[in-house]
Formats: structure tokens, sequence, C-alpha cells
């Protein structure tokens, strides 16, 4: 059956900002989806407002709304449009829930839109609970002993009656988002409590515990002819009750017999069938390890982060053959991509075994509540392929650039066994590790299974790698050894470790040996067909599939797994580098692990090695492919991490040279640099001991910023004002040797400047300068970027210009330098330089116009930008203003403070661009999930330091008619400035206090700002959390808040009485 | 862990460990796409005198259990894996699929790249091999392996010798023993009928005499020209009891009713195999395993004609009689191991013995 001919123009809803539980994978979905459509003949109209993907790319759709996913929006592009269909399967929890409102008002019907995928009822019998229970009610399919709340007390009394513990499951909301395990009522209250306010619609389920049965997960695909395909099933590791996205996943599953498999196939077959989907849909469910009792547990009617992991696992391009179905076509006349002989209509055979491990933001999040449980809590993930359970799982491990590679960690080596007892009674983020431990401190595993229920059959397996290290590293430099422990998938550095060696000595022993991997393809049906996809992953076996060809070659190393600092905009910025390299006639080959993203997609590059991103790896590939270099630059700072490695075994790095990395990242040479070039930076200080730090700061003048030396990023930095705090700061650290000094630096209050430019090493454009909303001290990636920049005179913006050029030519920078100054009046300071590709790209490529991952790479590989028309400079500034707003995933973690600071804590950004600055930062704030309340009460508690500052705010809020509220101290200083604002009690007062008017919902807006010490559980960080639960703004810091402000100004009308004039009198 | 190889034809060797019975087997060897179901896949008297390569790479991880066996004693004469699991975990498991091997006198080999084997057979078809612990000279046991005398009496082995009756209270159905997989039987207790199996040589009129309801000619190993007995009683019942068959059942219908049969190169093996069946216009996902197809052309000048065919190969996957209520597949409609998706076959069979039995009462 042919195409749907009665549609010619198809609204795609993306997913908008990366969440915690909607991340890259809608990105790969929907540009497959998009191009699909296009390929097909459709007119493309999409809406998305996340800039940092390659789905908004001006090339994947044939119109682009990068404007807020909300119903006013995006009637507004319907209106405008008038699409003949909307598709929104692709776009995650975010499009579809989009879908069902844009249905409601009518706006569908008024323009005679259809719903392409999955139809209405299917979506709401699917997403409301009680609609899924009936549904499964009349299948004869079984649900777990569940029942739907609309408030606490109802929950209560069933979960009285079914007994402890409960799992609770918000309604409509994404990554399992408030939902959690109650072991006792006292949880059981608080986790309703806010998975009821989280729910749209105001309803949670409770449900019968089933943990410890198997989480098996099946994605399933059907037309509109009914034919329906099962294209994956996976398998948790970690059984019921830890949600899929933070439990590690094997696919296919290891441990079902044909009969259960078939089992749980045809209920999944049932289920997409009965809710009529024309598309993919996921299907989870919970099977008991001793019979055959299975429960359904959740079913997405759309393309998930499953179904992502699912196609790079399988190598079936779920998206792509949704978006097909969803135009009309059928699985039978769908050719399969992969064999290119064969169609869509089959079910893939995997040869290998995939492991895809979660990516956990405790590094940065370290007081943040780590353990594991229904609500996703991983911000990223990577996949694994080998020809055993050994050899997947620790290339993951390797994968997760987590600085293991291995199953060891220092840390847990020194806990005592009681101790990893609990955890894994508990599970928390670092579960693998523990796992490996307890077998180092020989447990059984059937004591393990006993405290896990973790299928023995992965345990055995743990056990078995346990057992070989043993075995191993009594056979120091022994050749046979080496290759059991390679077979096994052990790392270089596992080995080197055990054998107390370096990574080189057995790098070097296995090469004299000959003891190198191979590579196999993955083709979607085990060989049985002859197939050309380059897509490869090594292993250690006799053949190896992957040909080298003729051509001359680069090889581009990606980023990994997502996570906070190094998110989606790095695999944009691959991806394009990819592109232009194929453009540039090379064969473009690329080396990635993260299954969510474009970049792992096999049909952007030529070849695509998905491996795990370390030197050994790395030079395996090198080894086979011969290219004539590698570009780092655009894989964040895990490519970055390793040019040296491959540097010191006589690896081309192309573009910037490697001293320039370290001319940057290094203190010492840093300053060399800009003291050479005459450029200003903040005073600052070394010290090698704590007592020496009071005499710097005053030296240098408070406030001060003090980070210890050893940790990169902003994680542990923070900003002090009196010697008060700096000794509470320096109490807090473990201590500073010469080894680790502290690092102390004048802390300039200026408004913060970013710059990305493209070099050639002569010639040094910009594409654009970005302004900071929040001044100095607010992590760059959790600021509000405004471009072009609004406060910054000609002459500023030509002094950032000549000192990034001189910077750029210094380093001999070939390709993308970003470089963060602090503008004070008109002086500006250079505050970090770092010449690789940075979070802005994607933004600032789409609002300029300008491809710069792409001329960055031309740069890299020898064009010259002059060559391409351009000059150096600033390029002209665009009319419309943009703005990048941080999206944070609070809401998902709990125990995580929301303050801002110098450490990043954003997982996503939204644009907002428009005519003028307000209305730009009207639709990005919208778009990033903030509401801007156009009446209503604001409480304000801000520290001391604040206080005069906060005045004027106070003022502005008042005078917009907004009432004001605010504790003792900030209330009696608003009061007597002339400011009516009403006093509220402390935490745990009884009368009205600063809680209960966030929990009652009697205010708006909350700002507040840090008070001095940081204790981790102080006043304002239960505010904060308490905002986050409520869903209310909460600014913590006053430039945010006049921004806000500003925006609720030009969108509000205030009351003003008429000025006294002088009447004229004649 | 001994050293075992496995030795083709051709020449090729694969180097691994033995695991199952120490002892040398020769066979035909053959790939295996089912990720799940080796037990089924391992019994299934449709192997009979194969070495199964399964082409997953963990193998025996739910170990061997009671229930899903498809035949009493196996037939294969080998297996070929790339890892034999050491714990199998699964709540079924009674022993380890090592010893079950070893039990029923079965070799295996581990630790070889399957892959590179898949990829050797796809590319020179399936051959004949040798799995055994000797190593030299390997000229020797190449021209062993080559002068290996063809199977013909598969049929004859895995057949029962006697026949015997499954009773129920439903429709009264032969099932002719080619080779039988026990889930077909499954299915048609499943449907309540009164089942006499019967061996392969039982002839059209000892069937007749039974006066069944239906006749259902079963799975089977080997090359259908190779059985002549059934082809003959096939087209002494035709017109006379309605008809069903799968596998080598469908094969020896169409060579009764003049069609022609042929070797494939790769033949079809797992679990995923897409088959187009014309008359519901639907394409499904059916389990295979078969080396022996009818030839398409073949059907022409017959009163057979195409109902289903594979969307992979185009091969032809079933036929229907024009004329009398007989009908085939190529394919396993009752899944184990793999898809259930088109057990309605069964159904379709005993409605098809209910509509040809109101026929004859209305033409009596």
């Amino acid at each position: 059956m042919p195409k749907n001919t009665t549609i010619e123009k198809i609204l795609v809803i993306g997913s908008g900002p990366i969440v915690i539980g909607q991340a890259a994978e809608f990105d790969y979905s929907g540009s497959q989806a998009c191009q699909a459509l296009k390929e097909e003949g459709y007119t493309v109209v999409l809406a998305n407002s996340n800039p940092a993907t390659i789905m908004t790319d001006v090339t994947v759709a044939d119109q682009i709304y990068m404007e807020p996913l909300t119903i006013d929006f995006l009637t507004k592009i319907i209106r405008k449009e008038q699409p003949d269909a909307v598709l929104p399967t692709l776009g995650g929890q975010t499009a579809l829930n989009l879908a069902v409102e844009l249905e409601q008002t009518g706006i569908l019907g008024e323009y005679d839109t259809e719903l392409l995928g999955t139809p209405l009822n299917a979506i709401e019998q699917a997403e409301d609970r009680e609609k899924f229970r009936t549904l499964m009610g009349e299948l004869n399919e079984p649900v777990p002993d569940s029942q739907i709340v609309h408030s606490v007390a109802e929950a209560y009394d069933f979960a009285h009656d079914i007994g402890y513990p409960v799992i609770v499951r918000p309604a409509y909301t994404l990554g399992g988002t408030g939902g959690g395990m109650c072991y006792d009522e006292r949880e059981l209250k608080e986790i309703t409590r806010n998975g009821l306010a989280l729910s749209p619609v105001h309803q949670c389920l409770i449900e019968k515990n089933i943990a410890g049965f198997k989480e098996i997960e099946y994605e399933v695909m059907r037309d509109k002819h009914d034919q329906a395909i099962v294209v994956c099933n996976m398998e948790n590791v970690d059984p019921v009750g830890i949600h899929t996205g933070d439990s590690v996943v094997v696919a296919p599953s290891q441990t079902l017999s044909d009969r259960e498999n078939q089992l749980l196939r045809n209920a999944s077959l049932k289920i997409i069938r009965a809710l009529d989907i024309e598309g993919g849909c996921n299907v989870q469910l919970a099977l008991d390890p001793d019979s055959f009792t299975y429960y359904v547990i959740e079913v997405n009617p759309r393309v998930s982060r499953s179904s992502a992991l699912a196609s790079k696992a399988t190598g079936y391009p779920i998206a792509k053959m949704a978006a097909k179905i969803a135009a009309g076509f059928t699985l039978d006349e769908i050719i399969n991509p992969i064999t290119g002989t064969t169609y869509a209509c089959f079910e893939p055979a995997l040869d290998y075994v995939v492991t895809k491990i979660p990516r956990f933001p405790f590094d940065k999040f370290v007081t943040g509540n780590r353990y594991l449980g229904t609500q996703m809590k991983a911000t990223g993930e990577i996949m694994a392929i080998g020809r055993t359970i050994e050899e997947s799982l620790l290339k993951g491990v390797r994968s997760l650039d987590v600085g293991a590679e291995e199953l060891w960690l220092p840390n847990l080596a020194d806990a005592p066994v009681e101790e990893l007892k609990n955890r894994l009674i508990k599970a928390d983020d670092e579960r693998l590790f523990v796992l490996a431990e307890v077998f180092r401190r020989e447990l059984t595993v059937e004591e393990i299974w006993e405290l896990t229920k973790i299928d023995r059959f992965f345990l055995a397996k743990i056990e078995q790698l346990i057992n070989l290290e043993t075995k191993v590293s009594e056979k120091r430099f022994l050749p046979d050894a080496l290759i059991e422990a390679k077979q096994s998938g052990l790392s270089d550095t596992h080995i080197a470790r055990l054998w107390r060696a370096t990574v080189d000595d057995i790098y070097d022993l296995r090469m004299d040996n000959n003891i190198a991997p191979v590579y196999k393809m993955v083709d979607t049906c085990a060989a049985e067909f002859e197939s050309e996809t380059p897509y490869f992953y090594s292993s250690y076996e006799d053949e190896n599939e992957s040909l080298k060809s003729d051509r001359k070659k680069i090889l581009v190393l990606g980023s990994g797994p997502i996570r906070i600092g190094q998110g989606i905009e790095f695999d944009y910025a691959t991806v394009h580098s990819v592109l232009a390299i194929k453009e540039m006639g090379y064969e473009a080959i690329i080396m990635n692990n993260n299954p969510e993203t474009v970049s792992t997609d096999f049909s952007i590059s030529d070849k695509l090695y998905f491996e795990p991103l370390t030197l050994e790896d790395v030079m395996h590939v090198i080894n086979l492919e011969q290219p004539e270099g590698v570009i780092v630059q655009f894989g964040g700072q895990t490519a970055i991490n390793l040019a040296e490695g491959l540097k010191r075994r006589g690896v081309n790095i192309l573009g910037t040279d490697m001293e320039a990395i370290d001319k940057a990242e290094d203190r010492d040479q840093f300053e060399q640099l800009l003291n050479d070039l005459k450029l200003l930076r903040p005073k600052g200080k070394t010290v090698p001991k704590l007592d020496q730090a009071e005499a710097a700061a005053h030296n240098i003048g408070y406030p001060v910023l003090v980070r210890p030396s050893y940790v990169i990023g902003g994680s542990r930095m923070e900003i002090v004002y009196d010697d008060d705090e700096l000794h509470q700061y320096l109490a807090k650290s473990n201590g500073a040797d010469n080894a680790h000094p502290i690092l102390i630096d004048k802390y300039i209050t200026g408004i913060e400047v970013e710059v990305d430019a493209i070099s050639d090493g002569e010639t040094v454009i910009v594409p654009g300068v970005m302004e900071h909303i929040e001044r100095a001290g607010v992590h760059s990636g959790d600021s509000i970027a405004v471009y072009p920049p609004q406060r910054l005179s000609e002459t500023v913006k030509q002094k950032c210009m000549d000192a990034t050029e001189k910077i750029a030519r210094e380093l001999r920078v070939k390709g993308l330098i970003n470089i963060q100054f602090i503008i004070r009046e008109d002086d500006v300071y250079v505050l970090e330089v770092n010449p690789r590709a940075s979070r802005t790209i994607p933004f600032l490529s789409k609002i300029t116009g300008v491809t710069m991952a792409n001329l960055a790479t031309r740069c890299i590989l020898g064009e010259l930008l002059s060559d391409m028309g351009y000059d150096s400079g600033i390029l002209s500034e665009q009319d419309t203003i943009s703005v990048k707003v941080p999206v944070f995933s609070f809401e998902k973690l709990r125990s995580v403070d929301t303050i801002l600071g110098p450490e990043m804590k954003s997982t996503g950004e939204a644009i907002g661009h428009d005519q003028t600055l307000e209305k730009a930062l009207y639709k990005g704030l919208i778009a990033a999930g903030l509401s801007v309340p156009q009446e209503g009460a604001v409480l304000l508690t801000v520290a001391d330091k604040d206080k005069s500052e906060s005045l004027q705010i106070a003022e502005r809020f008042h005078h917009l008619g907004f009432q004001l509220f605010a504790t003792e101290g900030t209330a009696a200083y608003m009061n007597k400035a002339g400011i009516p604002v009403t006093h509220v009690g402390k935490i745990g007062s009884s009368e009205q206090n600063v809680l209960s008017v966030i929990e009652n919902g009697e205010v708006q807006i909350v700002v507040n700002t840090l008070t001095s010490g940081k204790k981790p559980r102080s006043d304002g960080f239960m505010i904060r959390r308490e905002s986050v639960e409520h869903g209310i703004v909460c600014m913590t810091n006053l430039d945010t808040a006049a921004a806000i402000l500003n925006v609720i100004d030009a969108t509000t009308f205030s009351a003003q009485p008429m000025i006294d004039r002088r009447a004229v009198l004649i | 862990m001994t050293k075992r190889q496995l030795v083709l034809e051709d020449g090729a060797t694969f180097e691994g460990s033995g695991f199952g019975a120490d002892t040398d087997s020769t066979g035909e060897v053959v790939f295996n796409t089912g990720m799940t179901g080796y037990q089924e896949a391992l019994t299934n008297p449709s192997g009979c005198g194969q070495i199964v390569t399964m082409t997953y790479p963990l193998i025996g991880n739910c170990g061997i259990n009671r229930d899903d066996f498809e035949t009493v004693t196996p037939f294969i004469h080998g297996l070929v894996v790339k890892e034999i699991s050491e714990h199998p975990s699964n709540f079924r498991s009674d022993e380890s699929l090592h010893d079950y091997l070893k039990a029923n006198d079965i070799p295996g080999i581990s630790g070889i790249d399957t892959r590179k084997l898949t990829k050797h057979i796809r590319k020179y078809g399936t051959m004949k091999a040798m799995v055994t612990d000797t190593f030299h000279p390997t000229e020797k046991l190449t021209e062993m392996v080559k002068n290996m005398p063809d199977q013909t009496d598969q049929v004859k082995t895995t057949s029962t010798v006697k026949p015997y009756v499954v009773p129920g209270r439903g429709k009264r159905i032969v099932l002719m023993d080619l080779g039988m997989k026990h889930s077909i039987l499954r299915e048609l207790t499943k449907r309540n009928c009164h089942i006499t199996v019967v061996p392969y040589d039982y002839s059209a009129e000892n069937i007749l005499r039974l006066k069944p309801d239906g006749i259902m000619l079963t799975n089977g190993p080997g090359n259908p020209k190779n059985v002549t007995g059934p082809v003959a009683m096939i087209k002494s019942v035709l017109g006379k009891i309605p008809l069903f068959g799968v596998c080598l059942g469908h094969q020896l219908f169409a060579l009764a009713c003049g069609a022609d049969t042929e070797k494939m190169a790769l033949g079809h093996r797992g679990a995923n195999q897409p088959v187009k069946d014309m008359e519901k216009n639907k394409t499904f996902m059916t389990s295979q395993n078969h080396s022996y197809a009818i030839v398409h052309e073949s059907l022409t000048g017959t009163e057979l004609e195409l109902t289903q065919f594979s969307l992979n190969d185009n091969s032809v996957e079933g036929i229907r009689h024009k004329k009398y209520p007989a009908f085939s597949v190529q394919y396993h409609p009752e899944g184990s191991p793999g898809p259930e998706d088109t057990l309605h076959l069964f159904d379709d069979f005993i409605q098809m013995i209910s509509e040809s039995k109101q026929k004859e009462n209305a033409y009596a």
C-alpha cells in the first residue's frame, strides 16, 4: 500500500530541551523521522525549542520553528502553516502530551489536521492509569494490583490494604518523574504528594510491589495492515524496582527460554494491536523468575529512549520506519536499509550481546540522593557490543568515562563488607562496581542473589570475571594469560593494575604477540544475508570484517555519554564535522558509544565504530584504518583527554596542537600566555598551604573565587566574601598541599561574555559574541546567554575580538576556540580559554547561520578562511535577538541544591528568539518550562550582601502589582524602605511560614539568594527544594530575577497614578 | 576442556573446545539464527543428521528443562556455539546443555567464531562436516568428510515405528509422523482432537480405515524425494480427507500433486522469517527449519496454487489445492521455538474439515 497521498504537509513536534528522562534519543529519532518524511516527498514543518539538536538544523525540515513547545505557540504554528497532519510520536512524552492538548483545544479539528501514528485514545489508554488498567483487563493481560488515587488519603488507605512496600507512579510524567518505591507511611505521603503535584492530571497509581521480578522490554512495531513485529527484546539486569533508564540493560534477553520469550512477545503484540498504533511502541513487562506469571508494567505508545537503544542495538532504524508507517507505508513494502535487499518486515537476529549502562550525574551532585528507584536519575547512557557478556559489559564500563576502565573503584576497595552489603540492598549509582567488589570479598552468587535478586546468570558472569582477575594476576606477562584476559574483555588498564605495570607495557606486549581485536559487523540478520552496513564493533575473535579502503580517511572521536557539562551540543558538532569531512572527499570514520545520538546513526559517517573511547580502543581502530589523523576537538573533554596518549603513541592529532591545549589548561602556562599577550585576567594566586590563603585573599581583595587545583570544571569552586567564609570553605576542603594547591582568584562582578571563534591559524572569525544575563560566578552553561549582546559597546566587542585573535594566533588554533571574558567598565578580562568546540556551537551556528563546526573542520584539514571569503573579525550581527536559557532536571534529583554557582547543573537548553530582548526572553523562559506569572505573590529571602540590590527588585514587583512575602530580616529591611511586605515565619514556625506559602501555592515566584556557609541542609536549601517539588519558579540569582521582571514588565500593564503636573493656566 | 575442531568438506577448519559427548561425528553443517529456543531447535527431528551452528553466541543460558523437548531423543549430530553457558539459570532448568548432550551422545564445540562460520556457509552453501578431536592430518579428514555418503533414511530414523493414539473428543485426525515435533501434537490436542499418530510408511488404505476427519503431515528431516511412501499415500487420500501439511509434509504434498522440490543453497533456519500470506494479505513472522523448497515454476500445470511466499527470497511458503480441501505451509505454525503468529492455521485446518463435512452433507 503506497503512501498516504491525502496529506502533503506534516507538522512534527520535537521533545524540547533535554532533561533527565528525555534526552538526545529524541534528536536521533526526530531527525530520522523528518528525513524519512522528506524522502517521501512530504513538506515537513518542525517545532522544537532545543537549539542544540541536529533535528533543528535547516536541512532537516522544510520549516523549522524553534519556538516554545506550548499549546499557544503550536496553535500559532498550526494557524500559520495549516499542516494536513501532526506527527507527535517521535518527540517523547512532551510531544504526546501536546497532541492530547491540541486535540482538546479543537484546533486540529478546525484545520482538519489529522493525528498520525498513534490514535488519541491510544495515548490516553496507555498513559492514563485507569484506562490502561481497563484495557489490560479487556485484553486479559495481567497488571499488578493497583489503584488510582487523587489524594494522599486514598493512597494511604490502599497501601494499608495491600501492604508495603508499594510503588507510586504519577500519570503523564516522563522518566517516572515524581514516582518511587515507598517502604512506609511517611515515604508514601511524601512521594504521593509530590507525584500528585507533578502529574498534569493530579493522578497517581499506587501499585503492588513486584520488586525482584525480571524486567523485560519489547520494542514493537505495527502498520495499518495490522502487521506487527518485535524489533528487539531487552532484559534489565536489575530486577523490577529500578527504573529501566537507570538499570543496566542487555539485549537480547539472556535468561529467558523461548517459551517465556514467546509469552511476553505475544502479550506485547496483543497490546500494540489493541492500541491500534501505527508506528513504534515500547512494552515493559515484569516476569516472575520462578514461574510463568508476568505483569504488564508500562506501555509507551511512541518512540522512546528504549527504541533508540533498540535501533542501535539491532541496526533496525525504528524511528525512520515509524515515520514511514505513520505516512501510510506498510512494513512489507519498506526496504530494510541495512541489507538493502530484504524488507523491514522481519525481526532482527543478533549475533552479539549489547549492554547499556546508565551515566549518572553524581560526580557533579555529590550531595544528591544517589539511591536508585522508580524515578530516573541518569542523564545519559552508553552502549557496548561484544560477543560475550563479559566483553560487552566491560566495554560498557570503559565507555562510561568515569575514570574506571574496569569494575574496580578505589573507594570501594577500602569499604567494609557490611557497608557494601547494604549498598547491595539499596542500590545506588555505583551498583556494578559494588557487585564486583563483593565478589572480591568472596561473597557467593547465592549470597548476593539474596540481597539483590539479580539473576544468578549475571552474577555468575561477574564472579567469573573476578576469578579471572585472580588467575591473570598470578601469570604476570604471560601471553596466554593476556589472550584469555583480552578475550574476556579486560582492558589494558585493568591488566596493568593486576600486573603492576603501565598501560604501555601491556599494549606493547600485545602488539609484540599480535593480540588485537577484529571487527564484526552489525547487520540485523546474524550474517544470514549479505549486507554492507558500515557499522562495526570489536571482538577478540578470528575474522575481521572491517576492510580498510584505499581512500584517505579522517577519524573523529565522539563525546560519549551525555552528562552534565558535556551534552548533546558536542554530538551536534561531531556530526557536522563528519559531514564536512565527507564533503571534502575524505572517508569519515567516527568512534562513539552513545546509543542516543545522531552521530552513532550508521548512515551519518562512512564508517561507524561503536566502541569505548579509551586510548586502547582508539588505537585499535587507528592501527586498522591508518587514518591521516584524528580530530579530537569536537568530542568534548572525553576526546580531548585522549589526545596526550594518542600523541605519545605517534598518532597525528589534527587541528590545534596538544601544546595549545596544555597552555590553556595548565594554569602557569595560561598565566604566561596572557602576560605575553598583554591581556588582563583576574588577579590570582596559587597557595600550597591553607594558612597562606588568608594573606593571599587579603592581597587580592574580597570577594575571591576559591577552588582546589586538582578538580576540573567548576566543581567545588566557591565565591567567598570575607575571612569567615574563607575559613569555612577551607575547613571543608581536605587540606591543600604542594601537589594539590588551592587557587584563589579575584572575583570580578562584571558582565560575562562568551566568544566562539573559528581559526585557520591566520584568519580568526567570530560568528557572534554572546553576553550572559547572570554576572560572573554562575557557570556559563547555567547562565542565560543573549545574542547579540545588549550591554556591550563597540569598543568592548572589538577588545574581545582583538583578544580572541591574539590568543588564537598565539596558540596557532586550527578549528574552534571558546573564550570567556568578564567585562568591567571597559576592561576585558580573560577568564577561560578552551581550544575546542564548546557548548554554544549549535546555538550560535543556528542563530548566525554560520555552520561553525563545518568551517572549523575545513580549517583543521588545511583549508583557509580567506579562500572561503572570510576576513578576521566579528561577523555582522543579526537583527533578531536570541537567548539560550538553561534547563534543569531538579525535580528528578532529590537532595540536589538548585542554587546556581560556578558548578554546572543544567541538563539542557532552550532557545527564545524574537524582535526584542524581552520577547525573546519570554519565549526562552517558557520554552525552558518556567512560567512567567503576570500576577500573584513573590517570596523574597535574600542574603545580607544582596539586600540593597534586592530592594530594587522588590520595588519593581510591588510596582507590577505583586504581593510580597519575606522572612523577618528581609521584610524589616524592605518595610523600612517603604515597600509593603508581609512577614512570614521561619521554617518550622506554626504560623504562616516560608515553606507553607510555597506548599499552599500562595506564592508564584521565589527569589532566594545564598546565605553564606553553604550548609547542605540550610533553610535556603529547603526553600529551594520546596519550590522545585511544587513547580514554582525559584530564582537564585538577582540578575535572573531582574531579567524576569523585565519580561513581566513588558508583557503586563501596571496601574500608574497620574503624575502630578503643574497645570499651565492661561 | 578438550580441543576439538570442525572440519568442512571444502577444507575449512574451525578450532574450539569440546563439550557434550566426547565422540567424533559427521553431518551437514547448517546455521540457525534463533536467539532463544536452542532446546527446541536441537530436539527438532528435522535436524536429523545436522551439525547445527547457533549464530547467537551464548547458548545454554537457561539450561535444559523437562518441558521443551520436541522429541524424546535428539537427532542432531553436533552443536556449534561461540560460548556454552557454564552457569545456566532458569527456574525450569534441570540440567546443563553440556550434560544433556553428553547423555545423548552428541558432541558440541564451543569457542568458535560462529559468525565467520555462518558467513562461510552463506557464501559456499550448507555442506558436509565433521566434529572431531583428531587434528591431523587435515587433508585426510577433509577427504573423509567429502566421501561421506549422503544420508537418505532420516525420516525412517525419526518417525514412530508403530501407530499410537492420543485420545480426544473432537475431530479425528491422522497425524503422519515424518519426524514430528511434539508441538504439532500439542496444538492438535489443545483443539480437542482425537489423534492417531501413524508412521511415515503407513498406507492410504490403513489410514482410510481409521475414517479420520482430517490428515496432517508433519515436519521431518532430509530430502522429500527420499520419501516415496507418503507421496503415494497422499495421492490416494487427496479429495477424500482434508489435508494439512507442514514443512516436509508440505513438500510431500507438492510432490504428490506433481510439483517439484529442490535443495536450497542455505535453507531457512530461524525464528524471524517473514512470510506473506496472499489470502490474508498480511505478512507473518514464522519459525522455519528447512533445506529443501518447492520449485515455484513447478506449480504451473498442477492443481496447486501459491498462497504464501517468503518476503526475503520469494521462495514458496504456502500452497493450496485448487479442487480439494488441502493446503500446506513450509514453516512451523506451531512455533516452538519461535513466533506463534500463525497458530491460526491449525484453526483453519479444523475449519476446513468442518466446511468440507458440510459440503459433503449438502451433496449427500
